[in-house]
């Protein structure tokens, strides 16, 4: 064994709360952001409220913020013989004419429509997720709603170790700037990475590789060319 | 090549000229003469003819004024004009005060992908023939941390089964042994804890590469090729500017973006999420978190070499 693990010695939790709160923006683009303490309120065991910043880090002028859902999924409608009338329509305009059908647990059961969808996340019913009051919306254990944006807050109740993690940058990665007295950090929300429906991450191909005459450990003392 | 009066003289400049660097080859380096001494370990000592005199003339880099590193870095600049065709800035990064760097990687997530060693390699400036990168990812069978059991020519569709994955690059030691190693101390610790090269200070002896126990050091066999187009221009005198030809080079945690303020290059470009950066002397880190929240890993604990490099599991 080459790895020896280290004994951590300090124990003090830190909380992620050092993060300034940043306006939610514009709904016009594409993409929303959510600062990190919008996701650490639906984290149990998380405050909700910012705490002050240590005095010896420098003051944190930019958020940390969190790509989210600008709002609930819709549904791509192909119009027969027209090539320029496509409609997307949103959930509720079915389900709010539509008892929910409860007995509906697995992609196998729906033979009237949303044919193909694949589901196989542990073996979740589609009301572990979704709400049966308004499928505009998501549900949460206690049965309260939760928005599409705040998809987050619905896995976190599940994968609370992970969520965790996720909210101290131990899980999910982050891009710009590690100092955010210089910079703002954005980071992926849970379904840019795990597709809620199949969450397994995917396999990928591996593109680039050295050419180094030493791609293998052991000559990679061998000497030169 | 056969020595032209010009090129003897462009080889024994630094030596007959500068006392300092004399001064630094130690104990029984120094009874064979500094000259000697280069010219023996140097294995691409003829790779002096690509250098101009004035890069020889210069001052280690940890003892050059502010206008000596304006010159140093205009001069080095125009180099790069004109062998590359590109234009570009190097900047002369300092450590931020107070800060200490230190990275982690989350194993139970890494798929050796190898987008962190692309990434690394464009970001610096490496030499396209040889896919140059600072990083190594090793597939490792499950069940062992011994690396000389890992390989790193797989390929093909990752993760594969009973494998997983560990991205190897400089572990930034506290107790460098490379940083002993080196004859004429071109290479140190600097306060943010990142292990520099002065490029134009090297002498290619690459002692210090056969230090490392993490196999970090890369020598450059060859004048780097790089389209202009390509070339990185952001750039910096300890970090990614283009290196000469014969000296060594290792990972400097990307000093030129994280010494303002910006996540490492590998970091950004992993799909996976598993690399962690930060400043170890913020409480509120991420980094500071996963070293009190995690249980984590060195590479070589038992070599002593103090890394400030982690691994975790989930
Ligand atoms: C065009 C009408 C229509 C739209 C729009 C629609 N659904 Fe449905 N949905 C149905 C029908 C019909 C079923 C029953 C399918 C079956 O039993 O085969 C169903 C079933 C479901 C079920 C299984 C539970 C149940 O009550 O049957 C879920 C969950 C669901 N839909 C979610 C959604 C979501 C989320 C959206 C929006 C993205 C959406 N649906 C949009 C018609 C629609
Ligand atoms: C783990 C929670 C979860 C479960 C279980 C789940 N869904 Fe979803 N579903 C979601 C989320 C979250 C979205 C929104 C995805 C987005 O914003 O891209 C979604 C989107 C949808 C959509 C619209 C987008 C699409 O993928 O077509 C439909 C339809 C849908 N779900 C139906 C179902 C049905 C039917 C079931 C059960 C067979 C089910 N879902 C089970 C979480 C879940
Ligand atoms: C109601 C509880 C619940 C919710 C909500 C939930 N999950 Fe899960 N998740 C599970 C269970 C159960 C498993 C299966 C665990 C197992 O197989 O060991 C699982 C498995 C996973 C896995 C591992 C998949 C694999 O095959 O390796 C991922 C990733 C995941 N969930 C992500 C998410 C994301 C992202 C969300 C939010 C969109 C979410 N989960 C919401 C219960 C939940
Ligand atoms: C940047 C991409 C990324 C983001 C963002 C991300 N994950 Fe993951 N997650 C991964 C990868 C990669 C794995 C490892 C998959 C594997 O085992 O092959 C993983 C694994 C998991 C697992 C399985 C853990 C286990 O022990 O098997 C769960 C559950 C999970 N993630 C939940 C989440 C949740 C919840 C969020 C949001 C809070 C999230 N992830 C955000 C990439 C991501």
């Amino acid at each position: 064994m080459r790895f020896t693990h280290i004994f951590v010695l300090l124990t003090v939790c830190t909380l992620l709360s050092t993060i300034t709160l940043m306006n939610s923006n514009n709904g016009d683009t594409e993409m929303q952001f959510a600062t990190l303490n919008s996701e650490l309120e639906a984290t149990p065991g998380q405050p909700s409220n910012p705490t002050p910043l240590s005095a010896e880090a420098s003051p944190a002028k930019f958020a940390i913020e969190i790509h989210q859902p600008d709002g609930p999924p819709m549904i791509e409608l192909k119009v027969p013989d027209s090539d320029t009338a496509e409609a997307k329509i949103a959930c509720s305009t079915c389900h709010s004419l539509r008892e929910p059908d409860f007995s509906n647990k697995s992609d196998v059961a729906l033979d009237q429509f949303h044919q193909g969808l694949k589901v196989s996340h542990g073996q979740l019913a589609c009301y572990a997720c979704h709400n049966p009051q308004d499928m505009g919306a998501l549900r949460g254990a206690d049965g309260s709603r939760i928005e599409f944006r705040n998809v987050i807050s619905l896995c976190s109740q599940c994968h609370g170790k992970i969520a965790e993690a996720f909210a101290h940058g131990a899980h999910g990665g982050m891009n710009g700037f590690w100092d955010l007295s210089r910079g703002p950090q954005l980071k992926n929300n849970c379904i840019d990475c795990h597709a809620p429906h199949a969450p397994r991450y995917p396999k990928m191909i591996v593109g680039f590789k050295p050419h180094d005459r030493f791609l293998d450990l052991k000559d990679e003392h061998a000497t030169h060319p | 090549m056969p020595p032209t009066p010009e090129s003897q003289n462009k080889q024994s400049l630094p030596i007959a000229e500068n006392v300092t660097r004399r001064a630094i080859v130690k104990g029984g380096f120094a009874t064979l003469g500094a000259s000697a001494f280069v010219a023996a370990v140097s294995p691409l000592r003829n790779a002096t003819q690509y250098t101009s005199p004035a890069a020889f003339l210069q001052q280690h880099y940890t003892e050059l004024s502010a206008e000596d590193k304006v010159d140093v870095i205009a001069r080095l600049e125009a180099e790069t004009k004109e062998n590359y065709g590109a234009d570009v800035q190097i900047a002369d990064d300092r450590p931020i005060p107070g800060t200490k760097f230190v990275y982690a990687i989350n194993l139970s997530v890494c798929n050796g992908n190898g987008k962190c060693v692309e990434a690394c390699h464009r970001e610096n400036n490496h030499d396209r023939s040889t896919n140059q990168s600072y990083i190594r990812v090793i597939e490792m069978p499950q069940g062992t941390m011994d690396l000389e059991q890992g390989s790193t020519t797989y390929s093909g569709t990752v993760p594969k089964d009973g494998k997983f994955y560990l991205p190897v690059q400089c572990q930034q030691c506290d107790a460098p042994p490379c940083v002993n190693a080196c004859p004429v101390k071109a290479t140190w610790k600097e306060e943010d804890g990142i292990v520099v090269v002065d490029y134009n200070w090297c002498i290619g002896c690459r002692y210090c590469e056969a230090a490392c126990p993490y196999h970090a050091r890369r020598f450059n066999w060859k004048k780097p090729e790089i389209p202009a187009d390509e070339i990185n221009p952001d750039q910096s005198y300890l970090s990614n500017r283009v290196r000469p030809v014969g000296v060594v080079e290792k990972c400097t945690f990307c000093l030129h973006r994280t010494r303002r303020g910006k996540l490492p290059a590998c970091l950004e470009a992993c799909p996976t999420g598993a690399r962690v950066f930060g400043n170890i002397l913020d409480k509120n880190s991420n980094i500071r978190w996963i070293l009190e929240n995690k249980r984590v890993y060195i590479l070589k604990e038992e070599l002593g070499t103090k890394p400030a490099f982690f691994y975790y599991f989930q």
